[in-house]
């Protein structure tokens, strides 16, 4: 007979994490019912190979599966998405962070921002989402992403940059 | 004055990444350097502005009930041994994105049946139409007695029923009048046979009455008589038409009669 407890197990390392989960999932796909039902596809997914999970870490665990079904899902059904974020990273290679005439953003109206964020390529998104809204370190981003450390620091600092170009351009536009 | 941090400091800063040591060389930095500032300031306007309302989204209050529910699925079909669970997914909306097992065997069956339906399609279709037809032609003809709509004109005259489909159908019946072989024209009516607007011809033999359904048709088989629950059907094609004789007559005297049909529309010009 099976572990009568696995499920228990599974539910209380997983579920409390839900919310993190449908976050994740609605900022990378940008759409409610799309969203739920990829996070119940990634729990199912999670159950099966809930196994080779070690303990440590759930969140973060869990992140990458949902993660891995948003992609997937992202590539049978908007491959272009995915396709930006290769040519935004190598075309920004060169040109430096911070560029010279850079603003000082007083503030920021939150419609814009989350419309600039909903606009910047999805890796980028993802790691601004991840940092920000979940408080993740750079360490757990790397774990959910599947990248080295590095990468998620230099995503990070384009995203951010290409937030406040966004919003220095609106800001510009408003005046 | 341009900076040489390029950034990285800055972010690894804000984001609390960086060691003791850095930090309080970025500290120092900071006082002296109003760029990165500038930059350590906009980081965190963003920063609170994305920890405000409306940037978390909260999971839907049911969708921690419908997994839970799917999973216990997932889990019992486990322990029984099936390899692929069932989720248990509400169908909102319209049709979602994935397949479900149930339809993908229902998709396979259907594409068994098709390929069946490919193969055997010109044997089987061929006489499934003329079945159909037939089925048609003795419905029409039944309704046209039971619904007391036999004709639409009624005239035992040929002059007076062939012009009245003037105008009703694109193609001019072949109209006679047979009463001196015992069959006299009772009328003609529309009727609507094989999708198509057809002349419905109503000729008398006693009590009996012939329906003969007629319309353009460019080929077709030699004679054929069918019997149908009682009714005898006689089908030909001739000059370009499609005749059908229908009639609880006997089938000898269908024939006399489609013989008398047959003869007559040769001879017209």
């Amino acid at each position: 007979m099976g572990e009568p407890d696995k499920l228990g197990c599974f539910e209380q390392a997983v579920l409390p994490h839900l919310d993190s989960a449908y976050n994740l999932a609605r900022w990378l796909i940008r759409n409610d019912h799309d969203a739920e039902d990829l996070v119940q596809e990634a729990c199912l997914r999670a159950l099966r190979s809930f196994e080779g999970f070690r303990g440590g870490d759930s969140r973060a665990w869990l992140l990458a599966i949902v993660r891995n079904s948003c992609y997937t899902w992202l590539q049978q059904n908007r491959l272009h998405e995915l396709t930006t974020v290769f040519d935004e990273e190598i075309h920004t290679a060169q040109e430096h962070s911070r560029s010279p005439e850079a603003l000082l953003l007083e503030s920021a109206d939150a419609r814009l921002v989350k419309d600039a964020l909903e606009e910047i390529p999805l890796e980028f998104r993802e790691a601004i989402v991840l940092r920000e809204l979940e408080g993740m370190s750079y360490k757990e981003i790397a774990d959910v992403a599947g990248v080295p450390v590095g990468t998620v620091m230099s995503r990070l600092a384009r995203a951010r940059e290409r937030l406040q170009r966004q919003l220095t351009n609106s800001a510009k536009r408003e005046s | 004055m341009r900076c040489p941090e390029d950034g990285k400091l800055i972010q690894g800063y804000v984001d609390g990444e960086l060691d003791l040591l850095s930090t309080l060389q970025l500290e120092a930095h900071l006082r002296e350097c109003a760029t990165c500032v500038q930059a350590y300031k906009n980081h965190q306007m963003l920063r609170s502005v994305m920890r405000g309302e409306g940037f978390y989204f909260n999971a839907p209050k049911d969708l921690a009930n419908r997994i839970r529910l799917s999973l216990r699925g997932a889990d019992e079909a486990d322990k029984v041994g099936h390899q692929m669970p069932a989720p248990v997914r509400e169908v909102r909306g319209p049709m979602r994105w994935r397949i479900s097992w149930t339809f993908a065997t229902i998709a396979a069956s259907l594409a068994l049946i098709a390929l069946i339906t490919w193969r055997l399609g010109p044997v089987a279709s061929r006489h499934s139409q003329d079945d159909l037809m037939t089925q048609e032609v003795l419905a029409s003809h039944v309704r046209s007695l039971m619904a007391d709509h036999l004709t639409d004109v009624s005239s035992s005259d040929q002059h007076t029923v062939k012009p009245w489909f003037n105008g009703k159908l694109d193609f001019s019946p072949p109209v006679q009048d047979l009463s001196k072989e015992g069959f006299p024209l009772v009328g003609g009516r529309l009727d609507y046979l094989g999708n198509r607007p057809v002349a419905a011809l109503v000729y008398q033999r006693r009590k009996h009455f012939i329906n003969l359904f007629v319309w353009p048709a460019s080929t077709g088989p030699g004679q054929q008589m069918v019997m149908r629950q009682g009714y005898n059907l006689l089908h030909w094609t001739q000059s370009g038409m499609a005749y059908w004789a229908v009639s609880d007559l006997n089938s000898a005297e269908l024939q006399e009669f489609a013989r008398l049909v047959q003869g007559r529309s040769a001879a017209l010009p």
